[in-house]
């Protein structure tokens, strides 16, 4: 049934959410660390346990490729949803601020990717 | 009487009106993208700049800090662009993906959310000292600002900090994102984005959920799940170093 697989992935993103605000809580940050990442791996969990359940041609996982699919429309809802006033009202330091971290940060992707590589291949 | 019963139903039922309003605006984005770039500009990018464009707009017309939301018939894009469906949405994009790919995150995810971490920090820390702040709390939360806008205001309340300071931390945070979001599909050639690996660190170095979600959905919604699992550690990093570890090497610095 479909809302078999919709409720795994209910199931997945609520325990990786309860996890990760378990683990912001003892290292004492406000924060939540790694939950999305740790429903990402149970989720897969589930796919290796239950591989008629999930298998990519069953019913119940229709229930996860709905929401897969509804990926980038709910990405642009969140896009739609940015505070890009209070974005630009913060001035030129702001601005300066987070433009220059975004381009140190993409030029040092393919410096890591090349160290990771070097490392992998020794 | 027409318009107001209208009214009242979309704002009644603002979840369905929001899947309307979000069904249109990748219509539209996809038929540009077709007509006028001959696809040579992804509908979903598009889709996405559109998004921010309505969001300068609802946030100029309209009071709040939810963009197009503000709106109040609009107001479902807020929760169908929350977080929860955001996450969920997130987890989704796992089925299918390579369970060893994303388990060698390993060094490659902890040496880029470190970096990351660091690099956004000193340059929004070394931004503020260039516009004359010389008091470490300022310096510290404009430069957790930088890192994403959930740590510079965490760590502009653990050490104090003026609420004007706060906010420029967020706005620096919201720039990032922002522009992650729209410049990722056209710098990915340039900076070999276009695997697995690359995307984990590219999601570790970035670190804004919100931005590397829709910097990858516009570039390849197959790298989603790579670059999220980083990026799902780099808040929570950042506000452990910010107020601590990067608080006292500042003081120490600034004298």
């Amino acid at each position: 049934m479909i809302i078999y697989g919709v409720a795994i992935l209910a199931t997945c993103t609520l325990s990786g959410l309860y996890l990760g605000s378990l683990l912001g809580e003892i290292i004492g940050v406000d924060a939540n660390v790694g939950g999305v990442g740790i429903a990402m791996l149970l989720l897969l969990t589930a796919v290796h346990y239950l591989p008629n359940e999930l298998s990519s041609t069953s019913i119940s996982s229709k229930g996860v490729l709905f929401w897969n699919a509804m990926y980038i429309p709910i990405v642009v809802a969140m896009a739609a949803k940015q505070n890009v006033i209070a974005a630009l009202d913060g001035g030129l330091l702001a601005l300066l601020a987070g433009t220059l971290a975004v381009v140190v940060s993409f030029a040092l992707v393919p410096i890591i990717s090349k160290m990771i590589k070097r490392e992998d291949s020794e | 009487m027409i318009i107001d019963t209208l009214f009242a139903i979309l704002i009644k039922n603002s979840i369905l009106t929001a899947f309307v309003t979000v069904g249109v605006i990748m219509w539209v984005s996809y038929f540009l993208s077709d007509k006028l770039t001959q696809g040579k500009f992804h509908g979903s990018a598009i889709a996405i700049s559109l998004g921010l464009v309505l969001a300068y707009i609802g946030g100029l017309t309209h009071e709040g800090s939810r963009g197009l939301a503000n709106i109040e018939i609009f107001s479902g894009m807020a929760i169908v662009g929350g977080a929860m469906f955001r996450d969920f949405a997130i987890v989704a994009t796992a089925f299918g993906a390579n369970l060893n790919d994303l388990k060698s995150a390993g060094l490659a995810g902890i040496v880029s959310l470190f970096l990351g971490v660091l690099v956004s920090f000193v340059i929004g820390a070394a931004m503020a000292v260039a516009f004359g702040y010389t008091d470490p709390v300022s310096v510290v939360t404009i430069g957790a600002g930088a890192v994403t806008y959930i740590v510079g205001p965490v760590t502009g309340a653990a050490l104090n900090a003026g609420s004007d300071i706060i906010a420029i931390s967020v706005a620096a945070g919201l720039v990032k994102s922002i522009l992650v979001m729209v410049s990722t599909p056209m710098i990915a050639g340039r900076i070999g984005l276009d695997n697995p690996q690359s995307a984990l660190i590219f999601g570790g170095l970035m670190g804004t959920t919100s931005g590397v979600a829709a910097g990858l959905a516009a570039t390849d919604p197959k790298l989603v799940p790579y670059g999220a699992m980083t990026a799902t550690f780099y808040t929570g990093l950042g506000c452990l170093l910010c107020p601590s570890v990067l608080y006292f090497a500042t003081v120490a610095l600034l004298g």
